[in-house]
């Protein structure tokens, strides 16, 4: 199983839990277990058409997974998955 | 023996104005972070600008296309949301052409950026540091909104932020580099990523682009759900390559490699970016590698970074806003 790394803005919806492990061969198979375990991050996470929501990010171990091949991109039991909110950055 | 004329010496009289001294900034190679022979890697010391930082470029930018398009008049008030350096460029480069500056930015950054804000003639108004960049946005633009007499530049979404790397800072390294396997920016505004990235792309369509972002983790508790995320307007995802998160720790520890190791004097992001271009490199057979180093560190020496040990800094590591 990979582990998924919950936001503070999301603990709610998991029930404090900072980390949750859950089963998946993809990016959307993990985050749909999540979702099925813990309902309520299921609107934050996911878009109507069942896409990421525009301001979730999420990272295979520490690269955003929208730059690899979104929720198709593939995880193995090793992997971390790391949801953040999308920031603004620093604005250097 | 008589003294050459000053205008024959490499930079003499070379600038009317300070303004003018924006940009040109050294590519320089960085030889002991090279992971192997025929892999090179450069960092484009945007540190070199009149301020300090990358953001000179772009503040003059969007300052001069404002002018360009009459959006500006002297005198007008400028209103833009900062974490730092874009506010200390526009501050200098406001009070010499004449414009009063107020920026928004988090209430926990660094005491040398509010002095120097206020050096330059700047009024700061601060927003909520649990909220991070997300809070000063949208408290410049509720103030812009209720003020029509502010003009804001907004560089999340003014298109001349990254024309002034396309025009400027990727052409210089073109200028200095026949090929570029790789650039590595840090990701804020998207502005110095975007820009390079079409420029370098055009060259050489195989050129990866990287981004280095800073990973916000519990700095971000200030959000009240994930629907008050932000993405900047003039960030295109699909120019990307790579997006990769840096913790605070590792910046921090590139950052005194960085300084011992190459004698380079850099911001904390500076020390994100190297993490991963070193990373990117270690990928490559062969190929130049190119890192912006965004800013100096003179803004970061309160925070310790440079005379501290990693276990001293660990308590500030996850609260302090770096980036």
């Amino acid at each position: 199983m990979s582990t998924v790394k919950i936001p503070p803005v999301l603990r709610s919806s998991t029930g404090g839990e900072k980390e949750v492990s859950a089963e998946g061969g993809n990016v959307g198979e993990v985050l749909r277990a999540l979702a099925t375990r813990h309902p309520e991050t299921e609107r934050q996470l996911f878009s109507e058409d069942g896409e990421l929501n525009r301001y979730v990010n999420v990272y295979l171990n520490d690269e955003d997974v929208r730059v690899l091949e979104g929720l198709q991109t593939p995880v193995s039991d090793a992997d971390t998955l790391v949801i953040l909110p999308a920031m603004a950055g620093g604005a250097r | 023996m008589i003294e050459p004329r000053l205008d024959n010496r490499p930079c003499g009289g070379k600038y009317a104005d300070i303004l003018e001294a924006i940009g040109h900034t050294p590519l320089v190679e960085l030889r002991r972070f090279a992971p192997k022979p025929g892999v090179r890697i450069y960092a484009k010391l945007e540190s070199y600008n009149p301020t300090g930082s990358v953001k000179d470029r772009v503040a003059l930018a969007m300052i001069d296309d404002a002018e360009a398009r009459g959006a500006i008049r002297p005198g007008q008030t400028i209103l833009e949301p900062t974490s730092g350096n874009t506010g200390i460029s526009l501050a200098m480069i406001c009070s010499r052409k004449g414009y009063p500056l107020k920026v928004v930015m988090p209430d926990n950054v660094t005491q040398e950026r509010t002095q120097l804000l206020r050096m330059f003639g700047a009024e700061i108004v601060y927003s909520p540091g649990a909220q991070a960049s997300n809070g000063a946005v949208a408290m410049a633009l509720e103030m812009a909104e209720a003020d029509a007499s502010y003009y804001m530049p907004y560089q999340y979404g003014n298109e001349a932020n990254p024309l002034a790397h396309y025009n400027g800072t990727a052409v210089e390294i073109l200028e200095e580099l026949d090929d570029v396997a790789a650039f590595v920016g840090g990701l804020g505004t998207g502005g110095t990523l975007m820009g390079c990235a079409r420029r370098l792309k055009e060259e050489d369509p195989e050129t990866k682009i990287v981004a280095a972002e800073p990973l916000q983790g519990e700095l971000v508790q200030g959000l009240r759900s994930l629907d008050d995320g932000y993405i900047p307007p003039i960030l295109d995802l699909s120019l990307l390559d790579r997006k990769i998160f840096v913790s605070n720790r590792d910046a921090v520890v590139w950052t005194k490699r960085l300084l011992a190791e190459e004698g380079l004097f850099t911001g904390v992001s500076a020390g994100a970016i190297a993490a991963i271009a070193v990373r990117v490199a270690s990928d490559l057979d062969e190929g130049n590698v190119v890192f912006v180093v965004p800013d100096d560190g003179w803004k970061y020496l309160s925070s310790g970074v440079y005379t501290k040990t990693l276990e001293e800094l660990e308590d500030s590591l996850e609260s302090a806003s770096f980036w």
